[in-house]
């Protein structure tokens, strides 16, 4: 399995005052098998637009996506997302909310509840099965949302800052956690953040997106094995030059102000 | 049931004001007279014969037929409002012009159409629900949040599953309120509807205009108190129906 953006671009129409936002212009990109590539780039850079080119969400945007050479135009199976918001269903319980996909597929009722329970046994979820999303945590809530996502075994995972509205604590649980699952699966992962920290401690791949329109910095490729300590040598550097293009993005002026 | 006391005790005011004559009684009767008033609904009828059983049965007949007719067409043209923007256009010129009529100026040109009896009385019934049940169910769809309709569609979901597994539970706490304000509306316009002549001479409005005819105020005032207690316990069955079906949240 591989993923390829070719030239990816996409423009809002800002119909208030009839211009045109470019959000992301010519985005080239290679996930491999199995890798784990994050995004960062700065907030309103156009990762959101990115993913959700990707997953089929969007409907027009310049350039191809190709997964194992085929183009995706529409949601499917194969591309999984997990938004930021969690997006639960709040009026279905955990367990009714992992099944959602396989509800969709046709599946019966006691054999999706046989997978589900897979799942909220591998997630550590036991015992709040029957708990409505309002009643989890906010980590018990991304969790569950992550396991709606992996039931349907997608080739591609896609994660939009999903540990962004964690508290510091919850988010290294989850970091973790979303390692161990790695281990256990070997799902191919583009996760986006705002966070450079997590980058390093998760990826394989880090791809540096400037503001917007965004396009491809920078890519680092990062070998130290996992699990990796936060605080070595290698992560800080790579955390320091990252945050330094980011903030040169920052204070460097608009490219052709529109 | 503390927060009822000062209730109790204006009622007890009431009782001695009118003890002293204060009040003629055939202004306002006192509540002990209201409920031999409404014991003679009970036992006698108003008028006699017509047992105040029936006029509620009755009421209650006409209030269901309106408000099932108008939960079976505010409901799904709600869906489709709030679903389809083309139909939500097309649609709400007209809402926007019918909804100001009230319901009661609709009595006469009802009567003409449909004579006087359970259509007329129904049709009217209807129109008082209807908007209510239309406008929060398409206003319900409208607040589904889009992340969610994403969200099922990244998950291979079809337009159809979107419409019966997103939109309509995401919209049922505004259709919940919708029946509520729409029975609370065919309620109060049932009342009024048959004020104005009812063919099988019962409905609790003919009884409290029949009661005024003939010079009881006991009578008048017990048929209200029976018209705002059923009223209630409607709500509330609405209510308890709602928190059955939804969850705690
Ligand atoms: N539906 C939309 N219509 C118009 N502009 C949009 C829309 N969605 C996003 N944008 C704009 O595109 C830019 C990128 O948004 P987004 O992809 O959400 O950024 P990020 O996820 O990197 O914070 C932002 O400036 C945003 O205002
Ligand atoms: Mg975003």
């Amino acid at each position: 399995m591989h993923l390829e953006l070719i030239g990816l671009g996409k423009t809002f129409a800002d119909g208030k005052q009839s211009r045109e936002i470019p959000a992301i212009s010519s985005v080239n990109l290679r996930v491999e098998q199995g890798q784990l590539v994050s995004i960062v780039g700065p907030s309103g850079c156009g990762k959101s637009t990115l993913l959700r080119i990707i997953s089929g969400l969007e409907k027009s945007f310049e350039g191809k996506v190709l997964l194992d050479g085929q183009e995706i135009v529409k949601p499917t199976n194969d591309v999984g997302l997990v938004f930021q918001q969690y997006a639960l269903f709040p009026w279905r319980t955990m367990c009714e909310n992992i099944e959602f996909g396989l509800e969709i597929m046709g599946m019966c009722k006691e054999e999706r509840r046989a997978i589900a329970e897979k799942y909220i046994h591998l997630f550590g979820m036991q015992g709040f099965e029957d708990r409505y999303p309002c009643q989890l945590s906010g980590g018990m809530q991304q969790r569950v949302a992550i396991a709606r996502t992996l039931i349907m075994n997608p080739k591609l995972v896609l994660m939009d800052e999903p540990f962004g509205s964690l508290d510091s604590q919850t988010r290294n649980d989850m970091q973790e956690f979303l390692m161990d699952l790695r281990r256990e699966r070997n799902d191919t992962i583009l996760f986006v953040t705002h966070n450079v920290d997590e980058a390093v401690f998760l990826s394989d791949r880090i791809v540096v997106l400037s503001k917007r329109p965004a396009k491809s910095l920078r890519i680092f490729e990062l070998i130290a094995p996992h699990p990796r300590d936060r605080t070595s040598k290698e992560s800080n550097d790579i955390r320091r030059e990252v945050i330094g293009i980011l903030r040169q993005e920052r204070i460097s002026p608009s490219p052709a102000a529109n | 049931m503390w927060r009822y006391l000062p209730v109790l005790l204006v009622l007890c005011f009431w009782q001695i004001l009118c003890f002293l004559g204060t009040v003629p009684n055939y202004v306002l009767p006192s509540p002990i007279e209201i409920m031999e008033g409404l014991g003679t609904l009970l036992t006698t009828g108003m008028p006699p014969g017509h047992l105040l059983h029936n006029h509620i049965l009755y009421s209650l007949y006409r209030v269901g037929w309106g408000f099932s007719i108008a939960c079976a067409l505010g409901i799904p043209l709600g869906l489709l409002m709030g679903w389809f923007p083309l139909f939500h256009r097309v649609l709400s010129p007209f809402v926007e012009l019918i909804r100001p009529i009230p319901p009661l100026a609709w009595i006469p040109i009802a009567i003409v159409w449909l004579g006087i009896g359970i259509r007329s009385a129904a049709f009217i019934i209807f129109l008082g629900a209807f908007f209510p049940l239309l406008l929060n169910t398409a206003s319900g769809v409208l607040s589904v949040n889009p992340i969610l309709i994403d969200a099922a569609r990244t998950l291979n979901a079809t337009q159809k599953d979107i419409f019966f597994k997103v939109l309509l539970p995401g919209s049922l706490p505004s259709i919940f309120v919708g029946m509520r304000v729409g029975m609370g509306v065919a309620w109060m316009t049932l009342v009024a509807a048959e004020f104005s002549g009812v063919k099988d001479g019962y409905g609790l409005g003919f009884m409290i205009m029949t009661a005024r005819d003939i010079q009881k105020p006991d009578q008048i005032l017990a048929g209200m108190l029976i018209i705002g207690m059923i009223g209630f316990i409607i709500d509330w069955l609405f209510r308890a129906w709602e928190s059955k079906i939804r969850p705690s949240v």
